[in-house]
């Protein structure tokens, strides 16, 4: 169990224990737990994917992950944060992201826990090769960006 | 020396992880992007990109000391 008002941000190269996560956030003035996972879905943009790998630029990942949970547990007041980030090969339906809040109540569990998955997408530097069935691959955002795409950074 | 390091698709077109060369006069981390992108002809440009310096967020100005640790970050796609 984590200490009252507390946060863990890891990356890990080991399947990520969504149970272990969920207990981690156990605390008994805690009414409300809400949890996100993200999974490797099989299409992407029109394209049929068979798998993805992730990496990391460790450090500032972590730091950066840490801001924001930091942030999270600011803004929204709630008790608890874990967020696991895989890095490595992952197949179709495995986990790449988890991230679970307990408060109080639910209202800021699900608000924290939305900023913190949507943050951590945004920011943190971490990138995805997708690849896909008919053999070609390709990192998100980054094939196009010679071709003059409206970016904001 | 500074010492950059490539992840992702610049770590792809460039061929290795990493780059140590001497730190220029007045050197920049856009000055040493637009350089070693010439080099590895990498075809992102610096405004598709993020640059962190000894594991911070800097901006494409930041005057570059002796021993700086230079990563030049790829649109990210994590999550």
């Amino acid at each position: 169990m984590l200490k009252k008002e507390s946060f863990d941000f890891e990356l890990t190269r080991a399947p990520i224990d969504e149970k272990g996560l969920r207990a981690m956030c156990a605390d008994p003035a805690s009414g409300g737990y809400v949890s996100f996972e993200g999974w490797v879905r099989n299409h992407s943009e029109g394209q049929q994917v068979t798998r993805l790998e992730y990496e990391a630029y460790d450090a500032l990942a972590l730091k950066e992950g840490r801001k924001i949970l930091r942030e999270a547990l600011e803004k929204f007041g709630v008790a608890q944060i874990v967020c696991r980030h895989f890095v490595g090969p992952l197949n179709i339906g495995e986990m790449a992201v988890f991230v679970g809040v307990s408060s109080g109540h639910r209202g800021e569990a699900f608000a924290a826990c939305r900023y913190v998955i949507d943050e951590v997408k945004h920011r943190v530097p971490i990138w995805k090769k997708e690849f896909y069935l008919n053999g070609d691959s390709g990192w998100v955002r980054c094939e196009r960006c010679a071709e003059g795409h409206d970016h904001s950074h | 020396m500074i010492k950059v390091h490539f992840f992702a698709i610049l770590r792809e077109q460039a061929g290795r992880d990493h780059w140590q060369g001497p730190l220029l006069e007045k050197a920049n981390p856009k000055s040493l992007y637009d350089s070693l992108a010439r080099e590895f002809g990498f075809s992102l440009t610096s405004k598709d990109l993020q640059v962190a310096v000894n594991d911070e967020f800097v901006d494409w100005n930041f005057s570059l000391q002796e021993g700086d640790e230079v990563v030049f970050i790829p649109p990210v796609a994590g999550g």
